[in-house]
């Protein structure tokens, strides 16, 4: 089940460049949450520092608490164990060249030590079916390499593997922006599905789409978050003029 | 051959400026087009042709190289050439088989040194140091070592090896030929791990993976069929090598599979064998030279059939 997300007086930067400024803000558990604002803003940085994957960088800093399900994971925990916790699907598809289907899968629990094969095969199945690709891959799971699918498929495929880690938090940082509109709905179809079972936090700039999966949307912009509400009003009637410019296309 | 078409195209700017009547100025301007695509594909042929040009440049010499040495050795070349030691001067028969076995000895042991100190080099370069002063300065030797004339490493190893122990050895010719694998080994293991995109290590490090365990599973492993090229090349090259083991390896006429004593080795005896005054000596050299490059190109193959199965390729 999913877990709720706490972020107080985040800030981040890369080396001296302050990417976000005092980011507040509750992410409700098993719920879909959007996060909007034209390039540069501060998005993909922020979900970065959820999954602390935002300090691989060398020159990247970052201060204030991130709690995940109550656990304080810049505090109290190590990168490993908090990456663990939260699947992360990426802008562009990145399966693991060399790998077949299967592995790609599995990998996250075979290159942390998981063996089993009988519970291997349970959890790529069932990954897969999740992500609503088993159909399509069942009968080339060891023979085709990942990087053969297409790349709706890949970006499924990639979604399968974070599944298959059974996270809590799902981060996917503009996962169907390089895809064509068939797959982008099927990802959007899965989003659905995947929110009652995880927190789901999407990065977009397609605002169709944060209003089409999400119940709340955030905006940012310029490295603030200017508001965030129920997605509902922050299409419909937001209270920050500058929400309101962006969501009409006057700028960004 | 631009010219023609370029006057042509500017005779019909200018046509087109001076506002002439329409109907002449479309049959320019299909004049022009026409002119262009001639253009565009002769071009297109004269790229092609100078690609083809280079490679039958590039390749001839390979395939002569070979071909002669099909013709000067192959005559040679019987069961005994495989199977017996060098005979005395006057002797007919006599084979390579010592240096066979000593080249394979060699060239074990150097790649035994060799290829898991470059690997581990390289990984260290590309994937732990980067930017590190450390990492420059490894990087800095390595490309020195790379250019050290291979007499200078056997007289390096001489002095390492040779001069303490008194006595040449197939283990100091070995070291020699692993020491001149290291930095062609690492600086191409390094190249190979950078060329991974940086959206690999992070899919897997976002999956929970410790970065060691990224580096070694996921990294190292998507860059394989790049680092086993260079370590192939690595190989290929010090398998011809006869100047660091002049002082190292010395040769042997006689059958040895002990390191602690001199060994012969194909390149040696080809040397020797064609430096003499005997014709016998001079044919048995060239087909020694052609066992030497098949050797070779089997040795490769073959490391590329096994290495190959297992890592699934991209897509097509």
């Amino acid at each position: 089940m999913g877990v709720g997300i706490e972020v107080t007086n985040l800030n981040a930067w890369y080396g001296t460049n302050h990417t976000l400024q005092d980011i507040n803000l509750d992410i409700p558990a098993n719920h879909a949450t959007a996060l909007i604002g034209p390039s540069g803003c501060g998005k993909s940085t922020f979900v970065r520092c959820i999954n602390r994957m935002h300090e691989t960088n060398p020159i990247a800093r970052v201060t204030g608490s991130v709690l995940i399900g109550g656990l304080d994971i810049y505090a109290d925990a190590k990168p490993v164990e908090i990456r663990r916790r939260i699947g992360m699907v990426f802008q562009r598809p990145n399966p693991f060249p060399t790998m077949s289907i299967y592995d790609n899968v599995a990998a996250g629990l075979k290159l942390n030590g998981y063996s089993n094969r009988r519970v291997l095969d349970d959890i790529v199945e069932k990954s897969l079916r999740n992500s609503a690709l088993w159909d399509e891959v069942k009968d080339d799971l060891k023979k085709k390499s990942g990087a053969s699918l297409s790349g709706g498929q890949q970006q499924r495929l990639c979604i399968a593997r974070a599944l298959a880690v059974d996270p809590e938090v799902l981060l996917m940082d503009e996962p169907a922006s390089a895809l064509d509109p068939v797959s982008t709905s099927k990802i959007e179809d899965l989003i659905f599905q995947l929110k009652s079972q995880y927190t789901i936090v999407i990065v977009t700039h397609n605002m169709q789409q944060a209003a089409r999966v999400a119940e709340k949307t955030g905006f940012f912009l310029n490295g603030r978050m200017v508001e965030f509400d129920s997605t509902h009003k922050i299409f419909t009637n937001p209270s920050d003029k500058r929400t309101e410019d962006y969501i009409t296309g006057r700028f960004g | 051959m631009g010219g023609d078409a370029g006057n042509a195209v500017f005779g019909a700017l200018r046509d087109r400026d001076q506002g002439t009547a329409s109907r002449a100025g479309e049959e320019k301007l299909s004049t022009e087009h026409k002119l262009k695509a001639r253009l565009r594909t002769v071009t297109d042929g004269a790229a092609t042709f100078v690609a083809v040009l280079s490679t039958i440049l590039v390749v001839t010499p390979l395939v002569a190289v070979f071909v002669y040495l099909v013709y000067r050795g192959a005559s040679s070349l019987s069961w005994d050439f495989f199977t017996q030691v060098p005979k005395p001067v006057g002797v007919e028969g006599g084979g390579m088989a010592n240096a066979i076995v000593g080249s394979a000895i060699l060239l074990g042991l150097g790649s035994l040194i060799g290829v898991p100190m470059g690997v581990a080099g390289g990984i260290f370069l590309a994937e732990f140091g980067r930017g590190t002063k450390l990492a420059n300065a490894i990087r800095f030797t390595a490309d020195v070592l790379n250019g050290v004339p291979s007499i200078v490493m056997g007289i390096a190893i001489y002095s390492l090896i040779v001069v303490p122990q008194g006595h040449f050895s197939a283990f100091s010719g070995g070291v020699a030929l692993g020491v001149m694998m290291i930095p062609t080994v690492c600086r191409t293991t390094e190249e190979m791990l950078l060329m991974v995109p940086n959206a690999v290590r992070e899919a897997a490090l976002a999956l929970g993976v410790p970065n060691w365990r990224s580096v070694l599973s996921i990294t190292v492993k998507t860059a394989s069929p790049g680092i086993i090229t260079g370590c192939m090349l690595a190989f290929a090259r010090v398998a011809g090598e006869t100047a660091p083991l002049i002082f190292t390896a010395f040769g042997n006429v006689g059958r040895n599979i002990r390191l602690d004593e001199p060994i012969a080795a194909l390149p040696l005896q080809i040397y020797v064998y064609a430096l003499s005054p005997y014709d016998e000596w001079h044919r048995l050299a060239w087909a020694g030279a052609l066992v030497l490059i098949v050797l070779i190109v089997l040795a490769v193959s073959l490391v590329r059939f096994v290495t190959s199965r297992g890592v699934m390729k991209g897509a097509s």
